[in-house]
């Protein structure tokens, strides 16, 4: 609703233009991007938001855990949310749901389809509740559930027979991972992709995520900690200490000056190579 | 055997069915502990029905009503577990219970008495049983995506405090009219121990859920076609049908710890 006003305004402004003796306004608006079929034929990502965050603030009791947030997201782009423990991450993924009470304005955009990839679940182990099922309460058949797992590399079918306590974590994130495909979302929410997978399904989570982006032409939001995925992955990096520490490119907003900011001094990351 | 043999009987399965059903709701550890002790809140109406000579459904439904509500307000208040909640008001209904209910009648509140079940009383049962089954059936895999992951379910636009409410009153009906056949001991028992059973050899939310409404049915059938021999050879009086129907389930369960899956 609120971004269709905002459209108007800029319309409205544009229509201002056109009268004779209207005020003309300093800057030239500019005329409403084209919608973009697809990422692979657009080199440079749209100029339409897709959300915008504006005074954000989460409070629990009288602690302020989200303090004044601002930012953008344009269509298409993958932000990294980066920050310590308890620098209210995961508060800000589920305020940007709605799940979560809180002030200030999260503005989707309109056609915005969001979904959600928790960061784990713990069911207990007998939860006689099997992988096909659990597709199910999000409305999808069998043939849909298997095309979602075959999109996070779970080709076998059996596997859609398995208790959903029963399978390993690394699995499990996969199946999350589906889970949020299902519907085809264009806007998904990870938080923290890489807890709890072991040392080697992490590679793959990562090479996932690519995977999946360029497949379905997605916004990514991702809460992570893992610095690579930062930069082989996010075309901006979002730094919260409560409040907004830092805010751009990988390179800019990471460099050792944005780290001290973000985790206190003798903090430095050495960017490895595999 | 006598026409409201049958009546109950039939009273007997429908309880058994819907409060099996209902039960296997509370698939998680933290919820079983809620449904284990709910129907005992039932107690301080039971015995304010009798009391006044008023039915007993009515006031049991009552009691349960006030003691979900204070649950689930203490529930939004005050970050105590629901469990715990629970627990607080449990023994508060039953000191009251106890204190209120005149004693020759206590045995009754407990193990209900199937001699008492009149035609208008097994008519509501059933009815109530029918409609608690097609409600629970509408919340089921809702509120199983909240056993899952709450997130996921909120973020999915599931109400969760919505569901939970709806849940409880599920459960104070199937209590209510359950108590005429079986009393609150048996409505509890229908509740915990078929899911329980089920549980042990379910891989899936399907035989799951049926199977809790298969042995919910099946203990009372066994509890009935059991009784008259029991009662022949240990001059049982017609009281104890509540408990034999329970040891019933008992015995279900049993079988079902040796085939529990791994």
């Amino acid at each position: 609703m609120d971004f269709q006003d905002n459209q108007n305004l800029i319309e409205n402004k544009e229509e201002k233009l056109l009268e004779p003796g209207g005020i003309a306004p300093q800057t030239v608006p500019q005329p409403p991007m084209p919608e973009v079929p697809s990422r692979q034929a657009m080199p440079e990502k749209g100029e339409e938001l897709i959300l915008e965050v504006k005074n954000l603030m989460v409070s629990f009791k009288e602690e302020r855990v989200v303090d004044n947030l601002s930012f953008n997201l344009k269509k298409g782009e993958n932000v990294a949310i980066m920050g310590p423990n308890g620098a209210g991450k995961t508060v800000l993924l589920k305020a940007l749901l709605g799940i979560l009470p809180y002030q200030g304005e999260v503005k989707w955009s309109e056609n915005a389809k969001i979904s959600y990839v928790p960061q784990k679940i713990l069911p207990e182990k007998n939860l006689p509740l099997s992988v096909e099922e659990f597709f199910k309460m999000k409305k999808a058949g069998k043939e849909q559930a298997k095309e979602a797992l075959s999109s996070v590399g779970i080709t076998d079918e059996r596997f859609l027979k398995k208790m959903i306590g029963a399978i390993s974590s690394g699995q499990l994130q996969r199946v999350l991972v589906a889970w949020g495909l299902i519907g085809n979302p264009n806007v998904l929410l990870f938080d923290e992709p890489t807890a709890g997978i072991d040392i080697g399904g992490e590679e793959t989570i990562f090479n996932l995520l690519n995977k999946i982006e360029k497949e379905r032409n997605l916004s990514i939001i991702l809460v992570t900690h893992d610095m690579s995925v930062v930069y082989g992955f996010a075309d901006s990096v979002l730094c919260l200490n409560k409040k907004l520490v830092c805010y751009g490119s990988p390179a800019e907003a990471l460099g050792s000056e944005g780290l001290k900011k973000l985790y206190g001094e003798g903090v430095t990351f050495y960017k490895h190579e595999h | 055997m006598s026409t409201s043999y049958y009546i109950s009987l039939i009273t007997a399965m429908f309880i058994g069915g819907a409060a099996g059903y209902v039960g296997s709701l509370m698939a998680t550890k933290k919820m079983s502990l809620v449904g284990d002790v709910l129907s005992h809140i039932a107690l301080p109406g039971i015995g304010l029905g009798l009391l006044y000579g008023i039915n007993i459904s009515l006031g049991a439904l009552a009691s349960l009503v006030l003691g979900i509500m204070l649950i689930w307000i203490l529930s939004l208040k005050t970050e105590l577990s629901m469990e715990s909640l629970v627990g607080v008001v449990f023994v508060l209904s039953l000191a009251v219970g106890f204190l209120i209910t005149p004693e020759e009648e206590l045995l009754h509140a407990l193990f209900g008495n199937i001699s008492s079940v009149a035609l208008p009383d097994a008519v509501a049962a059933v009815f109530i049983s029918v409609i608690v089954f097609i409600a629970a059936k509408i919340i089921y895999s809702k509120m199983m995506l909240a056993y899952v992951s709450e997130d996921l379910a909120l973020a999915s636009g599931v109400k969760i405090n919505k569901y939970n409410l709806i849940y409880l009153f599920l459960i104070a009906a199937v209590v209510a009219f359950g108590i005429k056949v079986g009393g609150t001991l048996l409505t509890s028992a229908m509740i915990i121990v078929p899911a329980a059973v089920a549980r042990n050899v379910s891989r899936n939310m399907r035989q799951y859920s049926w199977l809790s409404v298969i042995v919910g049915i099946a203990s009372a059938i066994a509890g009935f076609a059991v009784f008259p021999f029991l009662a022949a050879r240990f001059g049982l009086s017609v009281v104890a049908i509540g408990p034999v129907i329970i040891l019933a389930s008992i015995v279900f369960f049993t079988v079902s710890l040796i085939f529990k899956n791994k």
